[in-house]
C-alpha cells in the first residue's frame, strides 16, 4: 500500500541557523492513526507546519496522496485538516461563523448540514450560537477540531489535541478520532500523553533532536522493546534480597512481601525458571505471582535517553 | 481559481466592519463633520472662495481622500495583522489559497469599506455645502483606485508590523500629515513657489489634485500625472506584495 503521506529527506534550518529537522524520511499508511512523540523542541510541530504549508522546508520532499506539497498545494492542501497545538480562534465570531468560515477557506460550498454533523459529533451543537470567548478551553479545543473537520479531510494532523483538557473530555476526543478512523480518515497525532498514544495509535514514530530515531508498529514496539516484570507475592516477610540471589537484581517492595524481577522479553533466556529455582534453594516460598508489560511511557523514556 | 476561500474572506472582513460599526463609519463621519465645521465654518468665513469655488465646497475632496487613505490603510493592516496577532494566519496559511486570492479576499474588503465609507463622507459633506461632481465615473475611478492602491499598502503595513504601535506608526506619522500637507484644505497654488516644489515630491498631491479635478475641474496637476502617480504607487504596492508572498516574508518561517 503506498503511503498517504510520504516525506524524503527533509530538512529545516530556521534563519537563527536552529536545524529543526535532520533529512527525516517517513510515510505515512492511508487510515491509520500514527502518533509522533517526542519531547518538547523535538521538531514535531515544525514538520506539521511543513506539510500543512505553514512553514517552508529548507529541503527535502513531501508527498500527499501522491501530490507534492509545493506544486500541488491546492490538491494536498484540501486534504488535510490542522489542529493546531495553541487554541488560535477569533474570539469574538460565533462557533457556527468560525466553522462555516474554515469550510469556505478550503474552497468547499456552503454545507449547513456537515457543519451541524460535525458540531453535534462534538458536543458542540447546542454552542453554535455562542461567541468563542465565552467558551470553556475544553469546548474551544474542540471547536479547531470542527473548524478542521469542516471541509472533510481525508488527513487529520491532531498536534497536541488534548493538551489542557481534562480526563472526561479527552477520553470524549479519543472516541471522535476513533469514529473518524472508523471512517477512513489518515490521523497524524502528536502528544505528550504516552497513554493516548498507547490507547490509540496504530503505529509510533518517535522523533528527537530533529531525526526520527523509530516507526514501528505500536503493538511491535512494545513487545520488542518492552520489558516485563515479574512481580512475586511472597507467604513471609523478608528484610533483604539473599545474597545468592544478588545476579537476579531483584527488587524488595511492598514492606519487603514482594520481589520484583524485571528481564528482557527479547533475550534467549529470560531467567525466570532458573529464579524460581534459586528462589526456592533459598528457602523463599511465594503465594501468587503476576507479569506486568513496559508501557509506551517507559520505552520512550528509554528511547530518547539513548 | 477558489472562489469559495476569496469570498469567505471578504465576507469574515465585511462581517467585522458591521460588528464594529461605530468605529468603521460613524467615527470617521463625526470626524469630518467635524472638519466641516471648524474648516468650512469658521476659516471658511475668511476664505470665501479658492479658484472660484467656495471653501467649503473646495475641501470636500480633500475631506474625501483624507478618510479614504487613513480608513484604506487602518482597514486593510489590522484586517491581516490581526490574526497575525491572534495565530488563526496558520488557517490562512494551510488553506488551498494563492497567494492573489488571499489579497483579493483582505484588500477586496478594505476597498469596499472604504469606498463605501467615502460614498457616505460625500453624502454628509451634501448635507453642508451645495456639491456638484462634473465628471462621476473619474471620481469614481479615483476613489476605487486610490482605495484599492492604500489598501494594498496598509495589507503591507500589516505584515511588516509586529506591534501594534507600528501598525498605528505609518498613517498617523506619514499618511496624515502627507494628507493634511497634500492640498487636502488648500491650493498648491497657494503656497510659496519654493514650497510648491517641495509639495508635488508628495505623493498625495497628486491624488487629491485628481479626485478634486473630477468634481470641479480645478487641479495643481494634470489629470494624465495624477492617475500616472496613483498607478505607478498601485503597482509598487502590488509589487511589494508580490515579494512579501513570494519569501514568506513574517508570515513563514
Amino acid at each position: 500500500m503506498s503511503p498517504i503521506i510520504s516525506v524524503s529527506g527533509l530538512s529545516k534550518t530556521y534563519a537563527s541557523g536552529f536545524t529543526a529537522l535532520k533529512s527525516i524520511n517517513l510515510g505515512i499508511k492511508p487510515g491509520e492513526i500514527f502518533a509522533l512523540l517526542g519531547p518538547n523542541g523535538a521538531g514535531k510541530t515544525t514538520l506539521i507546519n511543513i506539510i500543512c504549508g505553514i512553514a517552508n522546508a529548507s529541503s527535502g520532499e513531501v508527498l500527499v496522496d501522491g501530490h507534492d506539497i509545493r506544486r500541488d498545494y491546492r490538491t494536498t492542501r484540501s486534504l488535510i485538516g490542522l489542529v493546531p497545538q495553541e487554541l488560535h480562534t477569533d474570539a469574538f465570531e460565533t462557533v457556527w461563523a468560525t466553522v462555516s468560515f474554515s469550510r469556505g477557506l478550503f474552497g468547499k460550498p456552503k454545507n449547513p448540514a456537515h457543519i451541524e454533523k460535525v458540531l453535534k459529533d462534538l458536543s458542540l451543537w447546542d454552542k453554535k450560537d455562542s461567541k468563542i470567548v465565552t467558551l470553556s478551553g475544553g469546548m474551544k479545543r474542540r471547536v479547531m477540531i470542527a473548524k478542521a473537520l469542516s471541509h472533510e479531510p481525508q488527513i487529520l494532523f491532531l498536534d497536541e489535541p488534548t493538551a489542557g483538557v481534562d480526563v472526561e473530555l479527552r477520553k470524549a476526543m479519543w472516541d471522535v478520532v476513533r469514529t473518524l478512523r472508523a471512517s477512513g480518515v489518515t490521523i497524524i497525532l502528536t502528544t505528550h500523553y504516552i497513554e493516548e498514544a498507547e490507547e490509540m495509535a496504530d503505529r509510533v514514530g518517535v522523533i528527537n533532536r530533529g531525526e526520527i530515531i523509530l516507526v514501528e508498529e505500536k503493538a511491535a514496539l512494545m513487545q520488542k522493546l518492552g520489558q516485563k516484570r515479574l512481580k512475586l507475592h511472597l507467604q513471609g516477610k523478608i528484610d533483604a534480597v539473599p545474597t545468592p540471589l544478588a545476579a537476579y537484581n531483584l527488587e524488595l517492595a511492598g514492606d519487603g512481601t514482594e520481589l520484583i524481577y524485571t528481564y528482557d522479553t527479547r533475550s534467549e533466556h529470560t531467567g525466570i525458571t532458573s529464579l524460581l529455582s534459586d528462589l526456592r534453594a533459598a528457602g523463599i516460598r511465594f503465594s501468587d505471582l503476576d507479569t506486568t508489560q513496559s508501557s509506551l511511557e517507559e520505552i520512550f523514556v528509554s528511547l530518547v535517553r539513548a | 481559481m477558489n472562489f469559495e476561500a476569496v469570498k469567505a474572506i471578504y465576507r469574515f472582513e465585511m462581517a467585522r466592519t458591521w460588528r464594529t460599526l461605530l468605529q468603521s463609519i460613524v467615527s470617521p463621519v463625526v470626524s469630518t463633520s467635524l472638519y466641516f465645521v471648524v474648516f468650512g465654518a469658521a476659516i471658511g468665513s475668511r476664505i470665501t472662495e479658492v479658484e472660484g469655488v467656495s471653501y467649503g465646497t473646495f475641501i470636500v475632496p480633500g475631506l474625501v481622500m483624507l478618510s479614504v487613505l487613513t480608513q484604506s490603510i487602518t482597514n486593510a493592516s489590522f484586517g491581516i495583522y490581526f490574526p497575525k496577532f491572534i495565530g488563526t494566519i496558520y488557517e490562512i496559511l494551510s488553506a488551498p489559497v494563492s497567494y492573489f486570492e488571499i489579497v483579493l479576499g483582505y484588500v477586496g474588503a478594505a476597498a469596499t469599506k472604504s469606498i463605501i465609507l467615502g460614498l457616505i463622507i460625500l453624502a454628509t459633506a451634501g448635507l453642508f455645502v451645495p456639491l456638484h461632481i462634473q465628471h462621476p465615473v473619474w471620481m469614481l475611478l479615483f476613489l476605487v483606485l486610490t482605495s484599492v492602491t492604500f489598501s494594498l499598502f496598509g495589507f503591507i503595513i500589516g505584515i511588516w508590523a509586529d506591534g501594534f504601535e507600528k501598525l498605528q506608526m505609518i498613517p498617523m506619522l506619514i499618511i496624515t500629515p502627507l494628507t493634511f500637507l497634500g492640498g487636502s484644505f488648500y491650493s498648491i497654488g497657494m503656497l510659496p513657489q519654493s514650497w510648491q516644489t517641495v509639495a508635488l515630491f508628495n505623493p498625495v498631491v497628486y491624488l487629491i489634485s485628481g479626485f478634486r479635478w473630477s468634481f470641479y475641474e480645478i487641479a495643481d496637476v494634470s489629470l494624465s500625472v495624477s492617475m500616472g502617480m496613483t498607478l505607478s504607487f498601485l503597482v509598487i504596492c502590488m509589487t511589494v506584495v508580490w515579494w512579501i508572498f513570494k519569501s514568506g516574508y513574517r508570515l513563514k518561517s
